[in-house]
């Protein structure tokens, strides 16, 4: 299958007043066609900002400032602000963490789903781009989509805020979606439920999905590949089966033995110690020296280029290969 | 919304009976109403007949109730130098001024807000950064003393705009206005510019601070990843969001442009009813003063009024609420 | 003072210690250093007037109606230099801008410090014993704050006549309610500590829990209002001073030195008016930007 987004050593930089924040540095990985990819990291990895950096929203002081983001064959990091516009929303679309911020209070549904179909279609009628949006909202679970259209945000509940979000992500039939923490905000019932409507709407119309989470647990249950970020780089990637029952990487094994799960009942839970380093300094040589629990003097001297394990499998680790220790 | 109007103006109401309180009250303790309210060249039977005609030698309670009933029938006493009832008097000057203010208000919205929403785009530019070093020196500057440098520069140096007076005025759909000649137009820019300083001033600020907090907001993000044009952006999502704070400030702030045009008014003799007041202070003439008074309460009431319902037609949030 | 900084290290206020931190915070703008510089100078020129002004303009015998409206840089029959030119009746504008100065600031800062002491009194008291004492106080100050000051202070005027002592209680009674809001505002905070608490179970009196635990908690806030309230005075006075119903021809402030300029201005004799008024603006400026400053620093929001 061809890939419809590859990123390539991606680099997107801040250049703040007290140096420069390599918030994502070096990142590398490929979506194919309809493919969901999980993209795992702690607050701070810069796992949205890699998403921000492929919708081309990377705010003030951030830049992107190498690397390639190739879409469809054109690369994103070198579009004119007006081919990105009429990328974004059209051919890429994103959903937000809070489904509390991401609508404007101040506008109806309806003038906030109409402005996003006009956006990308000058010529269509008023009432056409208004079917459109009713019908979306109705594939989304939400019920009297006509009278509901009227309402302003603050009508709706947080769950069904976010399915607003979904179905006007979904208007324009985009090829990708990038779903940042999508569910966090929302309670665990609903959360279920926005899963599954996402999972099945991007089945039947055949959506790439980049799934930006901090829970292993969603990826697992969705995901065809996982991507584990830390400290602004890709550190292990690979088909979410195989990576969740051997991960390669210190870092991902750590996450893995923090989820709480049924096997292991009564264990007490495993921790990663330690605190992830600041972007502003990063140590030389690996980012997860300092917490790691197989370090040795490579790993403080050399950054660990990927290496392919097989199985479509990556790790950026000099210890793998090895047995692991514990 | 209907129970919400209704419970705010009877709130209005409730505020204007105590300013009413206020002035009797002001008026009685001050001195003896007698000399308070009639002319100090009045012969004694032009006393008694204003005793009683505004019962004066009734007790307190029933006086408050003559001033009441008075003040509804739109009696507030005759001018001492004019000879003319004190509110004909002030209503004659009203359009000047309200011509003036709103004149001003316009000024103020029209520069005020694209400087102000710039100045919050772009916080680090230097156009901003003299944006916001004007809207310091505007807000310090005592209104007289910007309209003596606009007479002296325009007027007295280039004789580009005249410095007095209302010029001519036209009549055009039952109003008459400056605005409709040329003339007219060319004696109102500079006292509107004048009084509209500082409210520029604040609009500016208010625009800047609202576009600094609202550009953040993650509703615009989602707006431009919906791939909406960035001017609907600045447009729609956020002029929208900041109109609130800035039309509840501009609609009280209005009631203070038509304080602040006592100032401008005697500055460039513009003939309304700031004017009027400041030479009814000189002349001791207290009926207008005591009428200026009960009418900009009135007018000061309403702005609060129609403020509050245009906010909550403004915000939806707020809409919600005070209908349930 | 000592005893409550030392039970509460984290207050707001300024203790002893924090002087130099204060001090370093303040002097991080260059700008608000200027300012202070500029205002520093015209504080010592206002308390100095009478020693550095070169002449006397009130001293009939040292005025020569034949120097009137001289332009600036002139010099007279006897040698004397006017920098600033001379106004209608032969007074030296510098000198007369000197005493102005003395004027102005004097009422401004007088009419502030009065008004600062009335609106924390009501509004700590507001704060401290709560119930319809505090509704009523706050409904009469969101009143009378809904009114803009310039129409409060022409009524108080226009009732009682003008005059300094009548001048200065219309600034106090425009003032009063905006130290009244922010004391309050700041009490309410202090009152629900846990220090206040044990100062009532110690069954303090009243009055000393209010004036030497809640107060000087609340002095930061109170300091940037009363500063921007200054200016807005001094602006306030000279307005109404131009307009002739502020201070009388005895006590010439720079708004009442700026309206005897105004009729000269047609006939380009502009330094008369402009001088005074850009005196006057230095000083509204100065002190604003100082103010500024403060309230950035004080402000807790923007603390790092």
């Amino acid at each position: 299958m061809k890939p419809i987004l590859q990123i390539e050593n991606l680099q997107t930089h801040f250049f703040t007043k007290a140096g420069v924040v390599k918030a994502v540095d070096g990142v590398s990985f490929d979506i194919n066609a309809g493919e969901v990819v999980g993209l795992v990291g702690e607050s701070g990895s810069g796992k949205s900002i890699t998403g921000f950096s492929v919708m081309g929203l990377v705010d003030a002081p951030g830049k992107i400032v190498g690397g390639r983001i190739m879409f469809q064959g054109e690369d994103i990091a070198a579009m004119s602000p007006q081919q990105l516009q009429s990328l974004r929303g059209n051919r890429i679309s994103m959903i937000f963490q809070d489904p509390m911020m991401t609508l404007n209070p101040v506008l109806r549904v309806e003038t906030q789903m109409v402005e996003a179909i006009k956006a990308h279609d000058s010529m269509i009628s008023k009432s056409e781009a208004r079917a459109r949006a009713r019908d979306a909202l109705g594939l989304v679970g939400i019920s009297a989509p006509e009278e509901r259209m009227r309402a302003y945000p603050h009508q709706f509940s947080g769950g069904m805020r976010q399915r607003v979000s979904i179905a006007i992500a979904m208007l324009n039939r985009p090829d990708l979606i990038i779903a940042d923490e999508p569910t966090t905000a929302l309670d665990v019932t609903i959360q279920g439920q926005v899963i599954h409507e996402m999972q099945r709407l991007c089945e039947v119309t055949k959506t790439a999905l980049l799934w930006i989470t901090h829970d292993l647990a969603v990826v697992a249950g969705i995901a065809d590949r996982i991507c584990v970020m830390y400290a602004g780089r890709v550190v292990e990637q690979g088909p979410i089966a195989s990576t969740i029952s051997q991960p390669l990487h210190p870092y991902t094994r750590g996450l893995m033995g923090s989820v709480p799960s049924q096997n292991r009942r009564g264990q007490p839970l495993q921790q990663i110690d330690g605190m992830v380093p600041s972007l502003l300094n990063l140590p030389s040589g690996c980012a997860f020296q300092n917490r790691c629990a197989m370090v040795s003097d490579k790993c403080l001297s050399e950054i660990p280029e990927p290496i392919d394990v097989g199985e479509q499998r990556l790790v950026r680790c000099v210890n793998v290969g090895q047995e692991p220790a514990s | 919304m209907t129970a919400f109007i209704l419970r705010r103006s009877l709130q209005s109401l409730i505020v204007l009976f105590v300013m009413s309180l206020l002035v009797f009250g002001g008026v009685n303790m001050v001195g003896d109403p007698v000399d308070m309210l009639i002319s100090p060249e009045a012969d004694q039977m032009e006393i008694d007949r204003v005793i009683r005609d505004l019962g004066l030698d009734r007790p307190v309670t029933e006086q408050y109730w003559y001033f009441l009933v008075n003040a509804f029938k739109g009696e507030l006493g005759r001018s001492f130098i004019f000879g003319e009832p004190a509110l004909k008097l002030i209503i004659q000057r009203m359009p000047a001024t309200m011509e003036l203010a709103l004149f001003s208000l316009l000024l103020a919205v029209v520069f005020g807000i694209p400087l102000g929403v710039y100045a919050g785009l772009k916080p680090e530019g230097k156009l901003s950064r003299t944006i916001m070093a004007g809207s310091i020196l505007g807000f310090s500057m005592p209104t007289f003393w910007v309209g003596i440098l606009l007479i002296m520069f325009f007027s007295v140096n280039l004789g580009w705009f005249p410095s007095t007076g209302r010029g001519e005025t036209a009549t055009y759909f039952g109003m008459t206005s400056s605005i409709f000649t040329a003339d007219g137009l060319s004696h109102l820019f500079l006292p509107a510019f004048n009084l509209a300083l500082f409210k520029l001033s604040s609009v500016i600020r208010l625009a800047r601070a609202g576009t600094r907090e609202v550009i953040l907001q993650d509703y615009i993000k989602f707006a431009r990843a919906k791939g909406v044009q960035e001017s609907r952006v600045i447009r729609v999502h956020l002029l929208k969001n900041i109109m609130i704070p800035i039309v509840t400030v501009i609609g009280l702030e209005f009631g203070s442009l038509i304080a602040f045009s006592t100032v401008t008014e005697t500055v460039f003799a513009w003939p309304g009813m700031g004017k009027l007041i400041i030479d009814s202070i000189y002349n001791l003439d207290r009926p207008i003063i005591v009428a200026y008074l009960m009418i900009i309460v009135l007018i000061f009431v309403t702005l609060n009024l129609v403020v509050d319902i245009l906010y909550s037609f403004l915000d939806p949030r707020v809409r919600i609420k005070g209908a349930k | 003072m000592s005893n409550v900084t030392d039970a509460k290290p984290q207050a707001t206020a300024v203790p002893a210690s924090g002087l130099k931190k204060f001090w370093a915070d303040f002097s991080e703008s260059r700008l608000a250093l200027f300012a202070l510089a500029v205002f520093s100078t015209i504080l010592f020129i206002a308390l100095f007037a009478p020693w550095i002004s070169p002449t006397n303009p009130y001293d009939l015998g040292s005025v020569d109606i034949m120097n009137s409206r001289l332009p600036p840089g002139s010099e007279d029959f006897a040698g004397n230099v006017y920098w600033l030119g001379t106004d209608g009746a032969g007074r030296d504008m510098l000198s007369s801008i000197f005493y102005g100065l003395r004027v102005s600031l004097g009422v401004g800062a007088f009419s502030g410090i009065v008004a600062m002491a009335i609106g924390a009194t009501i509004g700590l008291a507001a704060a401290y014993f709560g119930g319809r004492l505090e509704t009523i106080i706050m409904r009469i100050v969101d009143i009378q704050l809904s009114f803009p000051s310039i129409l409060m202070a022409l009524i108080i005027l226009a009732i009682f006549g003008k005059g300094v002592d009548k001048t200065i209680i219309a600034l106090v009674l425009v003032q009063w309610a905006y130290y009244a809001r922010t004391a309050r505002a700041s009490a309410l905070v202090e009152k629900n500590k846990e220090y206040v608490e044990a100062a009532q179970c110690l069954a303090l009196s009243d009055r000393r829990i209010i004036l030497s635990h809640i107060m000087p908690n609340c002095l930061a806030p109170m300091i940037v209002v009363g500063t921007l309230q200054t200016a807005h005075a001094i602006s306030l006075e000279a307005t109404l001073s131009f307009l002739g119903l502020g201070l009388p021809i005895t006590e010439p402030s720079l708004g009442l030195l700026i309206g005897n300029g105004f009729e000269y201005m047609y006939t380009g004799d502009f330094w008369i008016s402009i001088f005074p008024g850009v005196a006057l603006l230095i000083t509204i400026v100065s002190i604003n930007l100082v103010g500024d400053q403060l309230r950035d620093i004080f402000n807790p929001r923007l603390q790092k």
